[in-house]
């Protein structure tokens, strides 16, 4: 009997992958999206057993082919990937497992399981870029996951996702050129795409201007596949279009994983060997995050169809997390992580409930669902217990990330209360988008009394409602995500001169 | 003169830059790949470039010939890699193209957004 245990980093990806291909041959009807459903429990186990294994050993490492690192290529789980790997695969997971009805709807049946081969390529894409250790594998994963993801977003029905995906494609792929072109350069100066070999050869390198210019490519590159503002224009129309049940996923983790490379490359391998590092990452990000974090929200506020009012939001709660990250500090880095987790959660939620509207509703827009909240009493309460999770009533776990970040914020100085303020404008603002959507569904009025929206289907609500509840599970006991987020931030520091 | 030596980084950003614009400026949704296509192959480049030893030959081994200088083969192996990423995203990228000429009749990106927003 052979141990799996110490092969859970390269299943994680492998598992997906191969099952992809053979999804796409499953012809009858739901049988892909069972296989599909089945795969993403099976990498959410994984992903399970993962994180218990990094609460214990910090560091689950793993030669591919037992080529022995740096000339082989590792594979190295710790705790900041964990805590991705279980939002990722969680997200995918919960998406697929109640959304059979949703997806069915907006997929046609013969592109069914070609639809959900790609969902599990998106996948193993995702997994890939947190499980590994070496630069290139990183762009190579990433092209795999955007590549998947560009085909899921082209599945919505309206035309106007082939132009959102269109526009997204360009710009992801520009950005994943801009992260090979630093990759490149790295490459050029040590001769090595291992990140941890890489930190120790930069040492050794006189000549850093190429090194600047690779942390330029690489941060800007990844801003552009992680939407910060200014680089999100792709965002909006792609979150807007895509199948109902593609945003849940995509939403809830592909420009996190981004974001998660951002910081990788940052305070592994720039930190220990660029002067000043430090304050130039903050100098850059900070304001792009704040205006991000305003604008954004201040977009969201007059924003009338839903699915584009929450993509306005989740490019505002990227500013969080950016903001988080550029304050570098202990605090401020664990915040902007937990951020990750929690925003996951409640815009799962969210867009799950609106992924509940759909099937029943035929506008996605404020006048669409006038009146809906006495149809659908179970979907709205839902939104609107997942909405408080987002603006940070205490009590949800929004508020436990928000009240990090303001506490982390608070300790950076003047500029510091200065942010505190912009959190708590930002908050006020998320109250108003959301209440908008309160508004509407329970004191419009319909505008066509004819068809009466029936509320969904069952396996769907529990879904909702599962989201929905998580969200005050982690906010009233958010031991778990704090003490896998406090490390990921310790362990990102490890390197701080 | 070692700007002129160093003429294959001159290439790699000149043709950068060229796909670059023709990604930004050029309205008709093919030439943005052809751009985008022309903007992956500067990347190739730079990487082919830096494996390149001077007065080397290709890496392979040969009975009798011993201490000879090969061209880091690396570079060469990742950027096969990246080539089939590059063919993939521009075929999934000429997909979309055709599925926009059948659901809008253009490819131009003013008409489109002419039709988007009456």
């Amino acid at each position: 009997m052979i141990d799996i245990s110490e092969h859970l980093p390269a299943l994680q990806v492998v598992v997906p992958m191969l099952s992809a291909g053979m999804v796409m041959l499953l012809r009858p009807r739901g049988l892909a999206w069972a296989a599909a459903t089945a795969v993403s429990i099976f990498a959410f186990a994984i992903a399970i057993a993962l994180t218990l294994t990094v609460l214990e050993v910090e560091r689950q490492t793993y030669l591919m082919g037992s080529w022995a690192a740096p000339y082989g290529i590792e594979l190295a789980v710790d705790a900041f990937s964990a805590l991705l790997l279980l939002i990722v695969t969680g997200a995918s997971s919960l998406a697929l497992l109640v959304g059979y009805r949703s997806l069915d709807a907006e997929i046609e049946t013969e592109r069914q399981p070609f639809f959900y081969a790609a969902w599990l390529l998106a996948l193993s894409g995702l997994a890939g870029i947190l499980v590994t250790a070496d630069a290139f594998n990183i762009f190579v994963f990433m092209e795999i996951s955007s590549l998947a993801g560009y085909v899921l977003v082209a599945g919505g029905p309206d035309r106007r996702a082939l132009t959102a995906v269109f526009k997204y494609l360009i710009m992801g792929t520009i950005g994943a050129t801009f992260y090979l072109i630093g990759v490149g350069l790295i490459y050029l100066m040590t001769g090595t795409l291992n990140l941890a070999d890489m930190e120790i050869r930069l040492q050794d390198v006189a000549d850093i201007k190429p090194i600047l210019v690779a942390a330029g490519f690489i941060t800007v590159g990844l801003a552009l596949k992680a939407a910060v503002f200014p680089l999100h224009i792709w965002l909006p129309n792609a979150y807007t279009f895509a199948p109902n049940m593609v945003t849940v996923f995509l939403a809830a983790c592909a420009t996190k994983v981004a974001i998660y490379i951002l910081l990788r490359f940052n305070f592994f391998v720039f930190q220990p060997n660029l002067a000043g590092h430090d304050l130039q990452f903050g100098y850059f990000l900070m304001p792009l995050a704040v205006l991000g974090i305003l604008i954004a929200s201040a977009v969201a506020m007059f924003e009338s169809n839903l699915k584009r009012l929450l993509a306005w939001s989740s490019v505002a709660q990227i500013g969080y997390i950016i903001l988080g990250a550029s304050l570098v500090s202990l605090a401020g880095l664990s915040a902007g992580i937990l951020h990750m987790f929690n925003h996951a959660l409640a815009k799962g939620a969210l867009f799950l409930t609106v992924a509940c509207l759909g099937l029943s509703v035929a506008r996605l827009d404020l006048n669409g669902i006038a009146g809906i909240g006495r149809q659908m009493p179970w979907t709205m309460t839902a939104f609107v217990l997942a909405g408080l999770s987002l603006i940070g009533i205490p009590g949800t776990a929004g508020f436990v990330s928000k009240w990090y970040l303001i506490s982390a914020a608070a300790a950076y100085g003047t500029v510091g209360i200065a942010l505190v303020a912009v959190i708590v404008i930002s908050s006020l603002m998320a109250v108003v988008y959301i209440w908008r959507v309160v508004q509407s569904a329970y004191f419009g009025t319909p505008q066509d009394a004819t068809t009466l929206p029936r509320e969904a289907s069952s396996v769907l609500l529990i879904g909702v409602w599962a989201a929905t509840l998580a969200n005050f599970y982690f906010g009233l006991a958010p031991a778990l995500p704090i003490e896998l987020s406090g490390s990921a931030a310790a362990l990102l520091l490890e390197h701080m001169p | 003169m070692e700007l002129v030596g160093l003429y294959h980084y001159w290439v790699f950003a000149g043709l950068l830059m060229i796909g670059f614009y023709a990604v930004v400026a050029k309205p008709n949704l093919v030439k943005k790949l052809v751009g985008l296509s022309l903007f992956q192959a500067a990347v190739f480049l730079l990487y082919i470039t830096m494996g390149k030893v001077e007065g080397a030959m290709a890496p392979i081994f040969m009975a009798g010939i011993e201490e000879q200088l090969y061209s880091s083969p690396l570079p060469q192996v990742l950027i096969l890699t990246a080539i089939v990423v590059g063919i993939s995203t521009t075929a999934l990228g000429l997909g979309i193209v055709i599925r926009i000429k059948e659901e809008y009749g253009t490819i131009e990106e003013h008409e489109i957004h002419q039709i988007d927003h009456p």
